[in-house]
C-alpha cells in the first residue's frame, strides 16, 4: 500500500542535474521556494512553471514518477485548499449553511494550490537527484558558518540523511504490520474518526518498537565503524564546484531576478 | 601471533525496575577464556541466549568486561586511548542486514568507515573499490541498498568493514535472517576473506553447517564454554550436542545411530565419503557422483 | 471446508514497465486435514500466494473458492474468511502491541465481535495450544524471549480458531531448539485441533520431516506437487532451480553409487540406519 510513495526517494540515473554540486541544488531549492512567495501574478507562476519544466526535463526523472510522489501529500494539499476556499473573507459567491465561498477565497486557494504543488515538485526534485549523503555534505557546508554559534551542523545533517534512508524501510514495515493485523480481523477502513484513531494503536505500537530497535542497532553499527561525530572526518566525495555549477548559478540568478522584476511590475 | 585473547571474561547485564532502580543482574558471559590466532577461522556455536552475542561485542569494545580482561592484538579493550584502534582492527557484522547500512548508495556506505577514520579521499576510493571487489559487489556500487537481497546487503556490510583494513572480522549471526542462498553467499565471502586476505574470522552462529570449515569451534551454553575443539572433535560428541539443543551434520548423526545399533564406526564422521569409507565401500566412480557436488552445496547452507 | 485455487495470476505494478508476474496460472486444491509444505526460494511467489488465500491480496486473474464460494464475490464475508484461514506472517512477534500477552491474543476474537468472556476463553485455549505457560500470560509481551514472543504471536492467530493455518517461515531466525519446538507445536495443533496446515519454508529438511504433501514453487509457478518421497526423488530438478533435497537423500544416493544397494527414498535418520543395517552382510567394517 505504501510502496508507491516516491516522495523524496533518490532516483538513480545520469543527468546534468544529478551531476551538479549538491550545494547548488540546495541553494537553488531554497531560492525556488522563496521565489514562489515573491511572485504573485499569473506571469510569475508561468515563469516558475517554466523553471520546473526545464529542470525536470534536464533531470531525466520520468514525470509520472514525480507525480506519483505527490499522492502522499494530496491530503495536506486538499485541506489547505478547503481552508482557503471557505475561510477567506470577501465577496460571497455561494453559501452553504455556515460556509461561505468567496471570490477572493477561490483565487487565493488556486494560487495556494499552485504554490504548494510547485513547492513540492521543486523540493522533491532536489532529493530525487541528490543522494542523502551528498545532501548531508551540502547542508553541512552551507550551514557551516553556524558552527560558530555552536549549532551541531554535522549531527543535524547526519540525522536527516539517516531518516531519509529509513523511510522506505519503515513504509514497508507499516504495510507488513497492517496486513498482519488485518489477518487478525483488524479494520483500518472504518469511517468513524474515533474508531479510526483507536484502530491505529495496533499499527503504531509495533512500528515505534521496531523503529527504536532499528535505531539502537544502527547506533551500534555506526560506533563499530569508528563513527565519532564530524571531528576528524574526511570525505569520500568532497564538494568541488565545476563549470556546470557556475552556469547553474547564473541561470538561477536570472530566474530569481526575473521573479523580482515581475513582482515589481505586479504581474 | 595472538589476535584475540580473553581471560576469565564475565559480563553482567543490569536489570532495572520501572522506577529505574537496579533490581538484579543477569550473567550473560561467565568466565570465558578465548584464544584466537591471527588468520584463523573460528566459529562460536550456541543457542539463543547462550551468551555468544555478548561475547562478540566484547571483542571490539562495544561492551566492557564486568570481570576478566579481553585483549585485541595485544590491546586491552578497556584502554580508552586505544578504542579507535581496536574498532578499526576488529570489524563487526551484525544480524539484521537493514540496520547496519548507513549510506543510501552502496559505494557511499562502504566509504563510511574510512571517512570516520580520516582516510584521504583518493585512498577512500581505492579502498572502496578493493573492498567491493573482494565480496563480488563491485557492479552494484551505484545501487540503493534497498534494492538488494539479504545476502547482497550482508556482503555490502562486509565490504564496509574490509574498507577499514581490519585484521579481524567478528560476525554476529550474519546469516540468521537470510534464506539458504543468502547464507551460502555470506559464508562463501567470509571463507574467501579468510583464505585469500588472511583476515581472522570469528563467526557467531547457530547453524552448524557454517561451522564445519572452522579451524576451531567454541560451543557456548549458559555463558560458559561447554565444548571446544576442531569440528571433528566437537561433532563427535553427538549426545552432548543434542543436550545443548544444537544440530550435528545428518551424516554424523547417521553414523552415530548405526553405532548405537551395534555397527562400530569411528567417531566424528563429517562427510558421506567418510561414511562410505568407514562402511568399507569403495569410493564411487567419478561419472556416478553427480550428487556429490550437491551434498557439498547442501552442507554449505 | 476446502480451499480451491483456480488458475490465479498476480502482477505487481500492473500496466507499467516494471510489471512483474508474482504468480502465473496457479491452481491448487487444499482439502481438509493435510499438512502441506510450501517450498521455494525468495521471490518464487510463495509469500504472494499465501496472502491470496485469506483475501489480503486479490488475484489479477482467476478465482479462489472457500467451501465452493468465490471469496471475491460480492457479499462474501472476508473478515470471517480471515478467521477461518489464519495467516501467521514471517517474524510474527513484530505485530505484538498490547500491554499483556493475553490481551494481545484476545485482539483477534475481539475483532470478530465475541463477548469478553468468550474472547478470554479462546485466548486461553490458544495460549495452551501454543505451549506458552501460564506464568507469562499477564506479562508484557516485550519482556518475553524471542521464542516465547513468537508463540504468543502464533496464539494470536490460533485464537480466531482457524480451520486452515498458514505459517510463513515460522522458524526464521530461531536456533535449532526454537525451530524444533515451533515445528512440534504445529504438528501437535494438526493432530489435536484437526487443522489443515500450510507451512512455508526454505528448509527441505524441516518440510521432509513434518509434511505429508509438498508443493514446490519456482518463478511464480508450481513446479511440483506430491508426497515428500515423490518430490525428493526429483532432486536433480530441485537443484536446477536452486533448491536441494534433504541431506539424507544425498547420503543414501552416494552409498548406492558406492555399490551398496540401499533404497534412496529415505528421509529420516532412523529409516536410513535401518536400511543400511538390512544390508549388513555386504559391509566390510573394520
Amino acid at each position: 500500500m505504501f510502496n508507491e510513495i516516491t516522495l523524496g526517494q533518490y532516483y538513480q540515473t545520469d543527468s546534468v542535474i544529478h551531476r551538479l554540486d549538491p550545494r547548488v541544488k540546495l541553494i537553488a531549492t531554497l531560492a525556488y521556494i522563496i521565489s514562489l512567495f515573491i511572485v504573485n501574478g499569473w506571469a510569475g507562476y508561468v515563469l516558475a512553471a517554466l523553471y520546473l519544466v526545464i529542470v525536470i526535463s534536464l533531470s531525466r526523472v520520468p514525470f509520472h514518477y514525480i507525480v506519483r510522489g505527490m499522492k502522499a501529500v494530496m491530503f495536506i494539499l486538499l485541506i489547505t485548499i478547503l481552508f482557503n476556499l471557505f475561510l477567506t473573507p470577501g465577496t460571497p459567491v455561494w453559501t452553504l449553511g455556515p460556509l461561505t465561498l468567496t471570490r477572493e477565497g477561490i483565487v487565493f486557494a488556486v494560487k495556494m494550490a499552485v504554490r504548494l504543488t510547485f513547492l513540492i515538485f521543486g523540493s522533491s526534485l532536489m532529493t530525487l537527484t541528490t543522494t542523502p549523503n551528498e545532501l548531508t555534505d551540502a547542508m553541512e557546508s552551507v550551514m557551516g558558518p553556524l558552527k560558530v554559534l555552536h549549532v551541531p551542523v554535522h549531527e543535524i545533517s547526519m540525522m536527516m540523511s539517516i531518516a531519509l534512508r529509513f523511510i522506505p524501510i519503515l513504509m514497508e514495515e507499516t504495510d507488513k504490520i497492517m496486513k498482519a493485523q488485518i489477518a487478525r480481523g483488524a479494520d483500518f477502513e472504518s469511517r468513524n474518526l474515533m474508531k479510526k484513531i483507536h484502530s491505529l494503536v495496533p499499527l503504531l505500537v509495533p512500528l515505534f518498537i521496531s523503529a527504536f530497535r532499528r535505531a539502537n542497532d544502527l547506533a551500534m553499527a555506526m560506533e563499530a565503524r569508528c563513527y565519532r561525530g564530524g571531528e576528524g572526518r574526511t570525505k569520500m566525495k568532497p564538494l568541488a564546484y565545476r563549470g556546470a555549477d557556475a552556469a547553474a548559478y547564473v541561470f538561477l540568478a536570472l530566474y530569481f531576478a526575473s521573479c523580482i522584476v515581475l513582482r515589481i511590475l505586479g504581474m | 601471533m595472538e589476535m584475540v585473547r580473553a581471560e576469565g571474561l564475565i559480563h553482567d547485564y543490569i536489570t532495572r525496575d520501572e522506577e529505574g532502580n537496579v533490581s538484579g543482574t543477569v550473567r550473560a558471559v561467565d568466565g570465558v577464556d578465548l584464544h584466537v590466532q591471527l588468520g584463523q577461522f573460528i566459529a562460536v556455536l550456541g543457542h539463543n541466549g547462550s551468551g555468544k552475542s555478548t561475547l562478540a561485542k566484547h571483542i571490539n569494545a562495544l561492551l566492557y568486561p564486568t570481570g576478566g580482561t579481553v585483549w585485541l592484538d595485544g590491546m586491552d579493550t578497556q584502554d580508552e586511548s586505544r578504542l579507535w584502534n581496536i574498532r578499526q582492527e576488529a570489524g563487526m557484522i551484525f544480524q539484521n542486514p537493514d540496520n547496519q547500512i548507513i549510506g543510501q548508495v552502496v559505494e557511499e556506505d562502504v566509504g563510511f568507515g574510512p571517512e570516520n577514520m580520516g582516510v584521504p579521499t583518493k585512498e577512500i576510493w581505492q579502498r572502496v573499490e578493493e573492498a567491493l571487489k573482494a565480496v563480488g559487489m563491485w557492479e552494484f556500487r551505484k545501487k540503493s541498498p534497498n534494492r538488494l537481497s539479504g545476502g547482497q546487503k550482508q556482503r555490502v556490510s562486509i565490504a564496509g568493514v574490509i574498507a577499514m583494513h581490519p585484521k579481524c572480522i567478528v560476525m554476529d549471526e550474519p546469516t540468521a535472517m537470510l534464506d539458504p542462498g543468502g547464507r551460502r553467499e555470506v559464508i562463501r565471502a567470509a571463507r574467501a576473506l579468510n583464505e585469500v586476505e588472511k583476515i581472522t574470522i570469528i563467526l557467531i552462529t547457530h547453524h552448524m553447517e557454517e561451522a564445519i570449515y572452522a579451524d576451531h569451534i567454541y560451543v557456548m551454553d549458559q555463558g560458559k564454554i561447554a565444548l571446544q575443539g576442531t569440528p571433528r572433535e566437537v561433532f563427535s560428541h553427538v549426545e552432548q550436542m543434542q543436550e545443548l539443543h544444537l544440530d550435528v551434520p545428518k551424516v554424523t548423526l547417521l553414523a552415530h545411530e548405526l553405532g548405537k545399533r551395534g555397527l562400530k564406526l569411528p567417531a566424528g564422521i563429517l562427510t558421506k565419503e567418510e561414511l562410505a569409507a568407514a562402511l568399507g565401500l569403495s569410493a564411487a566412480r567419478e561419472e556416478h557422483t553427480s550428487a556429490s557436488g550437491a551434498l557439498n552445496a547442501g552442507q554449505e547452507q | 471446508m476446502a480451499l480451491r485455487v483456480d488458475d490465479i495470476s498476480y502482477e505487481y505494478e500492473k500496466g507499467t514497465a516494471m510489471s512483474v508476474h508474482a504468480l502465473a496460472h496457479v491452481s491448487v486444491n487444499i482439502p481438509d486435514g493435510q499438512f502441506i509444505g510450501l517450498v521455494g526460494h525468495t521471490g518464487s511467489g510463495k509469500s504472494t500466494f499465501v496472502q491470496m488465500l485469506n483475501g489480503l491480496l486479490k488475484p489479477s486473474e482467476g478465482h479462489i473458492y472457500w467451501n465452493d464460494q468465490d471469496i471475491h464475490a460480492d457479499g462474501f464475508d472476508r473478515k470471517k474468511l480471515r478467521a477461518d484461514v489464519g495467516l501467521v506472517f514471517q517474524y510474527p512477534e513484530h505485530q505484538l502491541f498490547e500491554q499483556d500477552v493475553i490481551s494481545d491474543v484476545m485482539f483477534g476474537p475481539r475483532n470478530l465481535g465475541f463477548s469478553e468472556e468468550e474472547c478470554r476463553k479462546r485466548a486461553e485455549k490458544a495460549l495452551r495450544s501454543s505451549g506458552l505457560s501460564e506464568e507469562f500470560w499477564k506479562q508484557s509481551p516485550f519482556d518475553l524471549s524471542g521464542g516465547q514472543q513468537r508463540r504468543a504471536a502464533i496464539a494470536g492467530v490460533l485464537a480466531m480458531q482457524p480451520k486452515v493455518l498458514i505459517l510463513d517461515e515460522p522458524t526464521a531466525g530461531l536456533d535449532p531448539r526454537g525451530r524444533d519446538e515451533i515445528l512440534d507445536m504445529v504438528r501437535g495443533m494438526k493432530q489435536q485441533l484437526h487443522m489443515t496446515i500450510l507451512l512455508v519454508s526454505h528448509s527441505m529438511d524441516d518440510v521432509a520431516e513434518y509434511a505429508d504433501r509438498i508443493i514446490v514453487m519456482n518463478d511464480a509457478k508450481i513446479l511440483m506437487d506430491g508426497s515428500p518421497k515423490e518430490v525428493f526423488a526429483r532432486y536433480k530438478e530441485l537443484e536446477a532451480v536452486g533448491l536441494s533435497a534433504p541431506q539424507m537423500v544425498y547420503i543414501m544416493q552416494y552409498l548406492r553409487e558406492c555399490g551398496l544397494p540401499v533404497r534412496t527414498d529415505i528421509l529420516t535418520v532412523d529409516e536410513a540406519a535401518e536400511e543400511i543395517l538390512r544390508h549388513r552382510g555386504e559391509l566390510h567394517v573394520q
